[in-house]
């Protein structure tokens, strides 16, 4: 395979099922992120106009997943910004668990040009799972919808 | 490709009586930490289609929670959700219980809400398509809709989830006589906006009026049939043809985000307090804990946001109405039947074991269906019991029923709430593709307005099972009657 692959949807009948690929959690991570923001419209269509920094801290990994997604849909919800580009340059071990710093790059949703597919209501601990070999890292997960 | 088929088949079999043709039991004794048995309300084919995702473990697992009474309770519409399936219900001790965050769902008081006109069919046709857009244009629908034209200041939105219903009427939006025909009357009193984080009331601030997006719609309906026509007129419906117009949404950013922050905090309590719980996403906190009347006021806050939500679009279709047949629209009667949540908990009084017992219901999925004489139900409905809406999914047809004495016995007042998905969004992409869907629905001479052609393949109605079947399971068991089928003459997706 000369590209691979960085997330696909799985079958999940009610919701959005998602598998994410990296070859570090970071990498699995950001491939999270823009899997999700493809539910809700086609992520080639959004232009990488604003950067924003995210800062989220939570206690184990499956936390942090759901806090980054999580904000993410904050950051939609009250700025109206589509993202399109993550990159998340360090999950660090903190006392009270895990921080992830990351930068964030996407444009004002504009209805005329961007594709409205389904909004992405909440991120869920449902059928979460994270599995790590070497320079393999796949997380799934299940956005309500 | 290959990843699929292991993460769909890993459910065990769940054990099954039979008690009746409609009514299967879940034994208590599947698992040893179950408190109560599993009830599960559902036809033959209905319930096969429950065996092939979590649902039934998923019952089965709602039984282990603290204080639970009776049995854990699934409904003809019943299919996978986190920790609870959806479609179900779980009644708990007030005090010896546990309320869950889970149990009432993201979607906090998502629910549906019905008018009705004195127009007939004939009188709307050539209007519709116009009437269809005007909606379109007027109620924001779809990914991220806000308003622009109904901005709140903070204080206003805590004054919105403070005092529900009656504080948009206030603001000129709706009629005094609205208010009474909404559960709770359109506003929960425990609700205390201090208990919302700021970045619940941030995400807030400019959906108060709008659709969102998924199975939420809003339609115009025709009755179809009237199956119970004392009851029927009693609710404002008089004969077939009668225009209906029809609101299915929710509490938008700020319910799903109140949900978010209270499963943190369940699970700290579900640790603080030592309750043992076999899936993550039950948590939850003693009845009588602070983490619980936290949740609850906050949740409060959610539910009146989805009544003043669904008061605030009724506005905006009154006026769609009168733009577009250039007359006032209490003219066209326009009058509220009914507003009910489908996505709530609720402190109750049931009887239980000839004992009356105050108990926290959580019903996710589930409309309540009280029966005759019970307080909570508008005075003008009082004798013959609640109105109980249930939505179809696009282009299928919706229903009213009508609370039951049954469902007080075996259901905790409470019935199904909708068709639930059959097929997943990915396989209906595959599937349809949104300019036939819309097509096949014109052909049948429903005009449809979507966001999008991916929203229209996606909530293809042959996605969905089949509402009339799970109407027909609460009929038959009696925890809710059939009262009238509405069929949409337009549809408008988020």
């Amino acid at each position: 395979m000369s590209v691979k692959k960085r997330f696909e949807f799985l079958e999940h009948t009610a919701d959005v099922y998602i598998a994410a690929y990296g070859e570090s959690l970071e990498k699995a991570f950001e491939n999270a992120a823009l899997a999700t923001f493809e539910v809700m419209t086609d992520v080639e269509k959004v232009e990488p106009a604003t950067e924003d920094l995210v800062e989220v801290e939570a206690h184990d990994e499956y936390a942090l997943l759901y806090s980054w997604l999580e904000e993410l849909l904050i950051r939609f919800d009250t700025a109206n910004i589509l993202y399109c580009r993550f990159k998340v340059y360090s999950i660090e071990e903190t006392p009270a668990g895990l921080k992830l710093k990351a930068k964030i790059w996407g444009e004002p949703f504009n209805p005329e040009r961007h594709l409205q597919k389904v909004g992405v209501k909440a991120v869920t601990y449902h059928r979460m799972e994270i599995v790590k070999k070497p320079k393999a890292v796949t997380v799934r997960f299940i956005l309500d919808i | 490709m290959n990843g699929k088929g292991k993460h769909l088949r890993r459910q065990t079999k769940v054990p099954l009586e039979r008690v009746d043709k409609y009514t299967w039991r879940i034994p208590k004794e599947y698992k040893p930490g179950m408190r109560v048995p599993g009830t599960v309300f559902a036809d033959d084919d209905l319930l096969k289609k429950m065996t092939t995702d979590r649902t039934l473990e998923q019952c089965a697992n709602v039984a282990h929670l603290p204080g639970i009474y009776k049995h854990a309770i699934t409904l003809p519409d019943g299919h996978e959700g986190y920790g609870f399936p959806i479609g179900g219900i779980a009644a708990t001790d007030y005090e010896e219980g546990v309320i869950s965050p889970g149990g009432v769902g993201y979607d906090i008081n998502c629910g549906v809400r019905l008018l009705t006109t004195n127009l007939s069919e004939a009188d709307i046709r050539p209007k519709l398509a116009e009437l269809a857009n005007t909606i379109f244009k007027n109620v924001p629908s779809g990914l991220g809709s806000r308003r622009k034209d109904f901005r709140l200041t903070s204080h206003e939105l805590d004054r919105l989830t403070s005092k529900g219903v009656q504080w948009v009427v206030d603001q000129g939006l709706g009629w005094p006589e609205d208010i009474k025909h909404c559960e709770e009357n359109g506003c929960m009193e425990v609700a205390n906006p201090d208990k919302v984080s700021t970045r619940a009331k941030e995400r807030g601030l400019t959906q108060v009026g709008t659709l969102g997006s998924g199975n939420h719609f809003l339609e115009v309906q025709k009755v179809d049939k009237i199956y119970d026509p004392q009851v029927a007129k009693a609710f404002g419906i008089s004969h077939e043809g009668q225009v209906t117009a029809m609101i299915h949404c929710g509490s938008r950013g700020f319910g799903h985000q109140v949900c978010s922050d209270y499963l943190r905090i369940m699970e700290r309590a579900v640790h603080k307090y030592k309750i043992v719980l076999p899936d993550r996403e039950l948590a939850c906190a003693p009845g009588t804990s602070k983490e619980a009347e936290d949740y609850y006021q906050a949740m409060a806050c959610a539910v009146n946001y989805a009544f003043s939500n669904r008061q605030a679009i009724t506005h905006w279709v009154r006026q769609s109405f009168e733009q577009v047949f250039k007359r006032p629209a209490e003219e066209f009667g326009l009058g509220l039947v009914y507003d009910v949540a489908h996505n709530i908990a609720k402190i109750e009084e049931h009887r239980v074991n000839e004992h009356t017992r105050k108990v926290w219901v959580h019903r996710k999925g589930a409309t309540r269906a009280f029966g005759p004489g019970r307080v909570e139900i508008p005075a003008d409905y009082r004798v013959l019991g609640q109105p109980v809406i249930i939505p179809g999914s696009m282009g299928t047809s919706s229903w009213v029923l009508v609370g039951t004495p049954k469902a007080m016995e075996v259901s905790f007042g409470s019935t199904a709430h909708g068709a639930g998905r059959m097929m997943s969004r990915t396989a209906a992409k595959r599937r349809f593709w949104g300019g036939d869907v819309k097509k096949a629905l014109e052909q049948r001479g429903i005009f449809v307005r979507a966001a999008s052609q991916v929203i229209l393949a996606e909530e293809a109605d042959l996605a969905y099972k089949n509402v009339d079947r799970v109407v027909e399971v609460s009929d038959k068991v009696g925890i809710a009657t059939r009262v009238v089928r509405l069929v949409p003459l337009s549809v408008v997706k988020g």
